[in-house]
């Protein structure tokens, strides 16, 4: 059994065998692998007695449900009007730069992928990004890429 | 009738027990309490503006064993944080407001569905949620409240759409009626207020109706906190009373050159420099979810405009044609128009095709794609062509 399978048939025992389980169940698999694979779709709709149209249809319609893969960490820089207001085209310049991908892409290390989202509730202190479930606010070149670096480190120690 | 604009302390006032307050309303009857909001004006603040007390009433009336309180966390609108400031401050008030709409309609489970970009709030809220929860159980009042997470979809904060989420479906917009009241989460009846809107709830109980209905006009009571971001000084939160001129938040806020504010977020309503001495903040002029944001005169409104068609291209859920294709077409059109591809009369065109939306589309969402486009079409005409 593939780490994975383990993690869903964990969670559906931990959310119950119903449909209404499904969106915990998609966005614990999805806080682990960061996307969720054909197979894990598949083991989803076996473990919760659903056609796998169905938990690919849900999967597919939310933003952060990815079904393709996805790096390590996920950066996603708000590209919304107080933002963009506040510069974020500066900072999607220099996180390119540091990490040698355009928007959408992943590192070659399987290590970032760089997305933009929109309004991510932080108007005041735009830009703003999220780095998986962390936000980082106020923004400039220099601090987004700080950010950045800190989850390198922290991905080598691993 | 307008008011001067005036500051207030309700909703993160630091003065008030949450579970006391719960305590004094779970002494008085139903009927009373819902008598009370429903005297009290009080309408959702979540930018719809429904009086609460009428919701509350419907669901209550509903013959059904089973009912649902769920409060609206997934705020979505751009330029509206308030939310995440209230959930993170005062999450105690919140859960007690959920408390009180349970025992007045009959529920005795509640849900706060929370956007998935506040996430990181999750861990803290969950413990002090686990605190709430114990303190209800030992008081022998059979009510429970969980948390349910988005993922990122915005379309998720319509009412319906948010249940489908809950319910491990693609979040698509139900067709109205049956309305929520009747048919809601899991097909029953349901009682679905904004965060703000159960805050407010939680402090009419602690302050008194009387005191609540002294603030704000007569279609307008009591304040809202506002979400003040784009060209200003001090960009942030404020909880102000309603009713004020919009002439008179620009004095406080913006930055001495203001050529526009976006009232309501994306969605909401654009209003030029010229209309700020008529323009009421409140529901007898422009209601708004709270979302204030103050463009100056170094800003292209064409591109406002392009980010806004944008942001609705990308979240229309798809179900529905003439949200569909109206977003992208608008989209398109004005970058045609400003190409020099299609003459400026062609914004006509486009106005028309916005208030076909506003008629036919499913929701919210595609129904008020009209509010930005034609506001802003109409007043900054010049920079859309130009």
């Amino acid at each position: 059994m593939s780490s994975t399978e383990a993690l869903i048939k964990e969670l559906v025992g931990k959310y119950g065998k119903s449909r209404n389980s499904l969106m915990p169940v998609l966005q614990g698999v999805v806080a682990k692998d960061r996307f969720l694979s054909e197979d894990a779709m598949l083991t989803i709709a076996e473990e919760l007695d659903l056609s796998a149209a169905e938990v690919y249809g849900t999967a597919s319609f939310y933003t952060f449900l990815d079904t393709v893969p996805r790096g390590k960490n996920v950066v996603r820089v708000c590209k919304t009007i107080s933002c963009y207001m506040k510069g974020k085209d500066e900072i999607i310049s220099a996180l390119e730069s540091a990490l040698k991908i355009k928007i959408g892409e992943t590192t070659h290390d399987k290590q970032f992928t760089l997305l933009t989202a929109n309004c991510l509730g932080w108007c005041h202190k735009g830009p703003v990004m999220l780095i998986n479930d962390d936000v980082y606010y106020d923004l400039t070149p220099d601090t987004a890429v700080a950010a950045i670096e800190k989850y390198i480190e922290s991905t080598r120690k691993n | 009738m307008n008011k001067d604009m005036k500051k207030v302390d309700i909703i993160f006032s630091s003065d008030c027990s949450a579970i006391d307050v719960l305590d004094k309303a779970l002494a008085k009857s139903q009927d009373d309490i819902i008598l009370e909001i429903i005297d009290s004006g009080l309408k959702g603040r979540g930018g719809a503006g429904f009086p609460t007390g009428l919701k509350w009433k419907f669901t209550k009336n509903e013959d059904s064993p089973v009912k649902y309180v769920i409060c609206n966390a997934d705020e979505g609108e751009p330029g509206t944080f308030k939310d995440r400031e209230i959930l993170d401050r005062v999450p105690e008030k919140i859960f007690a407001g959920m408390a009180i709409a349970g025992y007045a309609i009959g529920a005795k489970e509640g849900y706060i569905y929370l956007r998935g970009e506040y996430n990181f709030l999750l861990p803290s809220l969950q413990k002090k949620l686990d605190v709430f929860n114990g303190q209800m159980k030992d008081r022998g009042f059979d009510y429970t409240i969980y948390f349910k997470s988005g993922s990122g979809a915005y379309i998720c904060g319509e009412e319906s759409a948010l249940f489908e989420s809950m319910e491990g479906k693609r979040g698509e917009p139900r067709n109205k009626p049956p309305y929520p009241t009747v048919a809601g989460y899991n097909s029953k009846p349901t009682c679905i207020n904004n965060v703000e809107t159960l805050v407010y709830v939680t402090m009419i109980q602690k302050m008194g109706v009387d005191s609540f209905k002294s603030l704000g006009t007569h279609d307008s009571r009591g304040s809202k906190v506002f979400s003040v971001s784009g060209d200003c000084t001090n960009p942030g939160i404020y909880e102000l009373e309603l009713g004020m001129k919009l002439n008179q938040f620009v004095d406080e806020f913006g930055d001495g050159d203001a050529k526009a504010i976006q009232v309501g977020g994306a969605s909401g309503h654009c209003v030029p420099r010229k209309d700020f001495n008529d323009t009421i903040i409140g529901f007898e002029g422009i209601p708004t979810g709270g979302s204030m944001m103050i463009f100056n005169s170094s800003r292209s409104m064409y591109n406002v405009l392009h980010n806004y068609l944008d942001f609705f291209v990308e979240e229309s859920c798809g179900q529905c044609t003439p949200c569909r294709v109206g977003c992208q077409q608008l989209l398109k059109g004005i970058e045609a128009v400003k190409k020099g591809e299609k003459k400026p009369a062609y914004l006509d065109e486009l106005k028309k095709l916005a208030l076909t939306m506003k008629v036919s589309a499913k929701c919210g969402l595609g129904q008020s794609v009209a509010n930005p486009f034609i506001s802003i079409v109409d007043n900054f005409k010049e920079e859309i062509i130009y």
